[in-house]
């Protein structure tokens, strides 16, 4: 068992440090503004006077890694500095937005992982049917289409009917169940196009270890069907499956964005576009790095569920 | 009960896609030589219709100026015009004609997208299959660098950069070349890893050849098939993220015509029930669809499965 | 169609017979149990239709131990499972019957047909390893079938697997089902599986090519287990195999396979000594080709000399250990060993592949670098490799031409006419018709071909030495045959030395001068080969000489009474090592 404690921390420990190399990553790419970023920012409004406001709001009078590490402690302890445009701490701009935004991507996989789940196990089971040629083509209209497109096709045919609003406005005090209903079409849009993704991904990762010779043994000794899925494909499956569901929910993280424009929902997307609309560098770097993290570590817990659930390892003495 | 009429409607349009796409195909097997008809032959009506709609949109892109009924700035009325017989999708926010812009976004939008995507795959293949043949430490320190780089999402990243270096063609260009290379990396590094462990390169090695001849003569060559399945996958993600940018306002600039802005510029005509704006981007959906309907059946051949 | 066959009186043969071995002439008298007729069976290759088997017939008696010989793409395996009425995705049985039993299996639904599998029809596959599901105990995976045909209880059917655990000699029976698949070694876990063939005793056991990917010592093993169990459970057999010695060991009846067609079928006996069809003939008489002896090396410098070489991958492993041996001209080294025993990693560092730890390479006296990119191109063209799987030996996408073409240019410099006039030469030297198949690809060549136009490219190079690293082991006998035909020629041509990597002692003894034997990293013994076939012996060269199957069915029963069944395979190489 410790093998795979190791394993694990081992893993851990490497997240740990893509989080950090990322950070200095999107520290760095300001310092690599050709010229100097305030006058940059500033554009014709640099005015000496100007610039030099603007270079000690943003410190940039010190050097480079004193920065860096005055802006990660920062970070840690919550404070992502100031908004430039809005003149306003950033951690407040955050707050209820990173609450929305994660309120819309759990409603979203809530609905998206079982069906993308037992649609793509269908399609597995029926292969080559109609219904897989038919949900496969489905599919991959659906992983074509722009968010956009979608979310705005979602607003035509339900929003002018007036089912659905076609503003997805919600604050702190919106009831949950009109936070459901109000979000419903932005979360139908998502789902749309993650569930395709992983619908697609699930069919072939089963089918690749129904063709495993030990699944074909299994059928050679008259195991039915049903407990030949169940008993010998699946727990050899999960994995694979699990690595799907948490790529595609990191692929959710960059859906949400465009999805929240077209709704316009307060959520962090929405801050991070206006941020780099306005060239405000903090904003975008604060927002940056929690995407980021998110990413991350989606990725790392499947690294680490599928490395539990593989049979082979877990058995090595 | 309009829903029954969209289903209807959507029912016939893939009817007559797939047609289309049947009559495509036939064409496509009389004019090739003997070797490209057999291939033709194996290929599913979604595939054909994809083929066809790629040669639709690369003969608008090509003789834009050709087909285009006005220019592609011009304003020519006032804005918000229904459709007519003078302005086919009628005319968009500012007055000018939607149909040409529809047309030069063609060439704009799809060409954009292609050339980062070209750029992005000769960069990225070049340098996967080197630290593939080279291993050991070079492989090492480029893998684990690509992989921080790869651990932003590539939207996020985009707006980093854009955010510092502004949203002018080259930067874009620049950025999401950038970007797009270290997915291609990642996979021209898989596939060249399979072929290097090959014996007949163990041959060429030990006959002394160098490294370029290595990667251009014995390993590209068979590598081609499923690069060129990734070529387009790749081309269908650039594409949406260029549009997804436009969209935002942070791609192409005005007065290009460019189908991400065009939705943006004209989304409000949707609250009044006009689907002018969801045109431009059923544009960018139908190419992307029909790229990954040919990326399909390509995959399809290439694993050769039997299922 | 079916054909009523008598019932006659069943002459039993006793259950433990390992002092006498039952003569197999004797047809084996017993009510009917498997009637196939007229089997069609066809493949979907791409987009149409092929034919895999056309038309055969197959009849197996309660009992009776059937072996199914042909080459590759005879359609052994495919035959084998329509026995259980089962096609594997992309096959269809479209004509014929198959009566097991009195029951019509084209008739049976899906589910009847499920009933009868691992219960009354039982499948042991070519890979062990790739047939146990690697997240369950093998106990658990043995008990499957038992209890899914509610044939016995758990506890029974657990009692039952140590029983049979311990009859195939395995060790510690108790605790051996307890572990998980990837615990065990390849020999052990294809007895396993044989063990859960028998887990519902079932009438028919079909083996396909249980012993193809073990090594000579383990199969001995695995042979004696198989042939012990089925006689004494009186289960009737179908032994496929491309291996003729073995089957002749395994079966009491014959029937030859070609391309989906039947050849002849015989009683073991008969088979062997008086084969009726010519194609049989040339199968059997594979074995009979042999190399000249040749006169004794005087005083010369030799071409390869391997000084002492020490060499591993990782820092901490030596898979070789002070290895020596010496290559001379116009002479072949056959350097033999099994699985893992540092054959290819020899030939690794004589090319400069891999640099050794310790020791050195000479080339006619002079050392070479350790690394192939510090020799000069003259040092890299007198050594040359031909490799065992000639379809990642060529570039699938170069041309005939250019794939001979590239080491004239490279290394001796010609081009234009006289180069193509140097590649129709070479394609003359290896027996093809250049302008046949000059433009073609490596793709449209057959197996046999492919590797002569590897044969082709090593000696473009005008080479003194070639390595040929097990080129005949992924080829069928008959094609093998004459590829060891044409390197034996174009060693006299040439003048060229062979250092020739094997596992077959078969081919050792057609085409060897010297024998080099090595296990695990060390070279054994070494010596000239007819002095290598004769006692005295190492310990471990008698132990592979006598684990080659012969084409005498009582060889396995002799060694069996010679050995004892406790003293086979790796049981007796563990023996080996404690003695020294």
């Amino acid at each position: 068992m410790s093998n795979v404690i190791k394993m694990i921390l081992k893993r851990l420990g490497l997240g740990v440090l893509t989080l950090l190399l990322l950070s200095l990553l999107i520290f760095l790419s300001v310092e690599a503004l050709p010229g100097d970023l305030a006058e940059t920012i500033l554009g014709q409004q640099a005015t000496p006077e100007n610039v030099a406001a603007i270079r000690k709001e943003l410190g940039l009078d010190l050097p480079a890694h004193t920065r860096y590490l005055n802006w990660l402690g920062g970070m840690l302890q919550g404070d992502f500095g100031n908004s430039l445009a809005l003149k306003k701490p950033i951690s407040g701009l955050i707050a209820p937005r990173l609450q929305n935004t994660l309120f819309l991507t759990l409603y979203t996989a809530c609905i998206a992982v079982p069906l993308a789940l037992i649609l793509g196990m269908a399609a597995s089971l029926f292969r080559n049917g109609y219904f897989d040629r038919i949900s496969n083509a489905t599919a991959l209209s659906a992983i074509s289409m722009p968010e956009f497109f979608i979310g705005y096709i979602m607003i035509y045919f339900f929003a002018l009917s007036g089912y659905f609003p076609s503003m997805a406005n919600i604050n702190p005090n919106t009831a949950f169940i009109d936070k459901l209903y109000v979000c419903f079409l932005p979360a139908l849009t998502l789902t749309l196009c993650v569930t395709a993704h992983m619908m697609r991904m699930t069919r072939a990762a089963i089918i690749n270890v129904l063709a495993l010779p030990y699944i074909e043994m299994a059928n050679l000794k008259g195991v039915k069907p049903r407990r030949v899925i169940v008993h010998h494909a699946l727990p050899n499956a999960i994995a694979p499956i699990v690595n799907v569901v948490a790529l595609n929910l990191a692929y959710l993280i960059t859906g949400v964005v465009i999805v929240e424009i077209v709704f316009v929902f307060p959520g962090l997307g929405q801050l991070m576009v206006d941020g780099v609309k306005f060239r405000d560098v903090p904003v975008v770097q604060a927002t940056a790095l929690i995407f980021a993290s998110a990413y991350v570590g989606l990725n790392l817990l499947a690294d680490i569920i599928s490395t539990i659930t593989n049979p082979r390892l877990m058995r090595q003495r | 009960m309009a829903y029954l009429l969209t289903l209807l409607w959507i029912i016939v349009a893939v009817l007559v896609s797939l047609g289309a796409g049947w009559c495509f195909r036939a064409f496509l097997i009389s004019v090739s030589s003997q070797n490209m008809a057999k291939v033709f032959r194996t290929a599913p009506l979604t595939a054909s219709f994809g083929l066809l709609v790629i040669a639709i949109y690369t003969s608008c892109a090509v003789f834009a100026p050709l087909i285009a009924p006005y220019g592609e700035a011009e304003i020519l009325s006032y804005g918000f015009e229904p459709w007519s017989s003078d302005y086919w999708l009628g005319t968009d926010n500012l007055g000018r004609d939607v149909f040409t812009r529809l047309i030069y976004g063609a060439r704009n939008t799809v060409g954009i997208a292609f050339l980062i995507t070209a750029l992005a795959f000769i960069f990225g293949t070049i340098i996967g299959i080197y630290t593939a043949l080279k291993g050991g430490f070079i492989d090492q320190l480029l893998s684990r660098l690509i992989d921080v780089l790869m651990a932003i999402p590539s939207l996020i990243f985009s707006l980093l950069m854009l955010t510092i270096f502004g949203t002018n063609v080259i930067s874009l260009v620049l950025v999401i070349a950038t970007i797009d290379s270290t997915r291609v990396f990642r996979i021209a590094r898989a596939v060249a890893l399979n072929i290097v462990q090959l014996d007949y390169i163990e041959a060429a090695k030990l006959r002394g050849e160098n490294t370029l001849y290595l990667i251009i003569r014995e390993i590209l060559p068979n590598a081609l098939a499923p690069l060129a399945a990734e070529f387009g996958l790749r081309f269908c993600f650039v594409f949406l993220m260029i549009s997804a940018l436009s969209f935002m306002g942070l791609g192409l600039q005005p007065p290009s015509a460019d189908w991400g802005s065009m939705v943006r510029d004209n989304a409000d005509l949707i609250s009044f029930g006009d689907i002018t704006p969801l045109i431009p981007a059923g544009a960018i959906a139908l190419l992307t669809i029909a790229v990954n309907f040919v990326v399909d059946w390509m995959l399809h051949r290439a694993s050769g499965l039997k299922d | 169609m079916t054909k009523a066959i008598p019932t006659k009186a069943k002459t039993k043969t006793p259950a433990k017979a390992k002092a006498k071995a039952p003569t197999k002439a004797k047809p084996k008298q017993g009510d009917i149990l498997l009637q196939m007729r007229n089997i069609h069976i066809k493949g979907k290759s791409d987009e149409s239709w092929i034919d895999i088997i056309n038309g055969i017939d197959l009849d197996l008696y309660r009992g009776e131990v059937l072996g199914l010989i042909g080459e590759s793409g005879a359609g052994k395996s495919t035959l084998g499972l329509a026995a259980m009425g089962f096609c594997r995705d992309g096959c269809k049985i479209t004509d014929g019957s198959i009566s097991f039993d009195g029951m019509d299996l084209m008739q049976m639904d899906k589910s009847s047909l499920r009933e009868l599998r691992g219960k009354r029809i039982a499948y042991v596959a070519q890979s062990a390893a790739a047939s146990f599901n690697p997240a369950h105990k093998l106990l658990d995976q043995f008990c499957e079938a038992p209890l899914v045909h509610d044939v016995m209880s758990r506890n029974d059917a657990s009692q039952y697997a140590i029983d049979l655990y311990d009859r195939m000699n395995l060790p510690s029976p108790e605790t051996f089902g307890l572990r998980y698949p990837h615990e065990v070694s390849g020999g052990q876990l294809q007895r396993a599986m044989t063990a859960m063939a028998l887990s519902c005793r079932p009438d028919l056991i079909i083996f396909d090519e249980p012993t193809t990917a073990l090594d000579v010592t383990t199969q001995i093993e695995v042979l004696a287990a198989i042939k012990d169990i089925v006689k004494e459970f009186n289960t009737a057999a179908i032994y496929i195999s491309h291996d003729l010695a073995v089957v002749a060991q395994m079966a009491d009846r014959i029937k030859v396979l070609l391309k989906g067609d039947e050849v002849e079928q015989a009683p073991t006996e008969i088979m062997l000594k008086k084969p009726s069809q010519e194609y049989t003939k040339s199968l059997w008489a594979v074995r009979e080709h042999t190399r000249k002896e040749q006169p004794a090396v005087k005083n010369q410098t030799p071409v390869i000399s391997i000084k002492s070489v020490t060499a591993g991958y990782h820092s901490s492993v030596d898979v070789l250990r002070d290895v020596s041996f010496d290559i001379h001209k116009r002479r072949t080294v056959a350097v033999v060993g099994e699985s893992g025993s540092g054959k290819s990693t020899t030939a690794r560092v004589v090319t400069g592949l891999l640099p050794p730890r310790m020791g050195s390479i000479e080339f006619q006296g002079e050392t070479l670098p350790a690394q192939y990119q510090s020799r000069s191109r003259e040092q890299l063209r007198h050594i040359q490799m031909i490799y065992q799987m000639a379809d990642t030996a060529l570039n699938p996408k170069l041309r005939i031409r250019d794939l001979i073409a590239r080491p004239a240019k490279m290394y001796l410099g010609l081009t234009g006419k006289a180069l193509d006039d140097r590649v129709r030469d070479l394609l003359h030297m290896i027996e093809m018709e250049p302008d046949q198949f000059i433009d073609r690809l490596p793709s449209e060549l057959s197996g046999g071909q492919k590797q002569r136009i590897g044969i082709a490219r090593a000696i473009a190079a005008e080479p003194t030495v070639i390595i040929c690293d097990e080129v005949t082991s992924a080829l069928d006998q008959l094609v093998a045959e004459g590829i060891l035909k044409l390197l034996d020629r174009l060693q006299s041509e040439l003048d060229l030395s062979y250092m020739f990597i094997t596992h077959d002692l078969a081919t050792v003894r057609a085409i060897a001068d010297e024998v080099v034997v090595m296990k695990d990293g060390d070279v054994v013994e070494q010596g000239i080969k007819s002095k290598m076939f004769k006692p005295p012996h190492h310990p471990y060269t008698e132990l592979l000489l006598g684990s080659v199957p012969e084409m005498d069915p009582k060889w396995l029963d002799r060694l069996l009474d010679s050995r004892g069944k406790d003293n086979l395979g790796d049981a007796a190489i563990a023996k080996m090592n404690k003695k020294s």
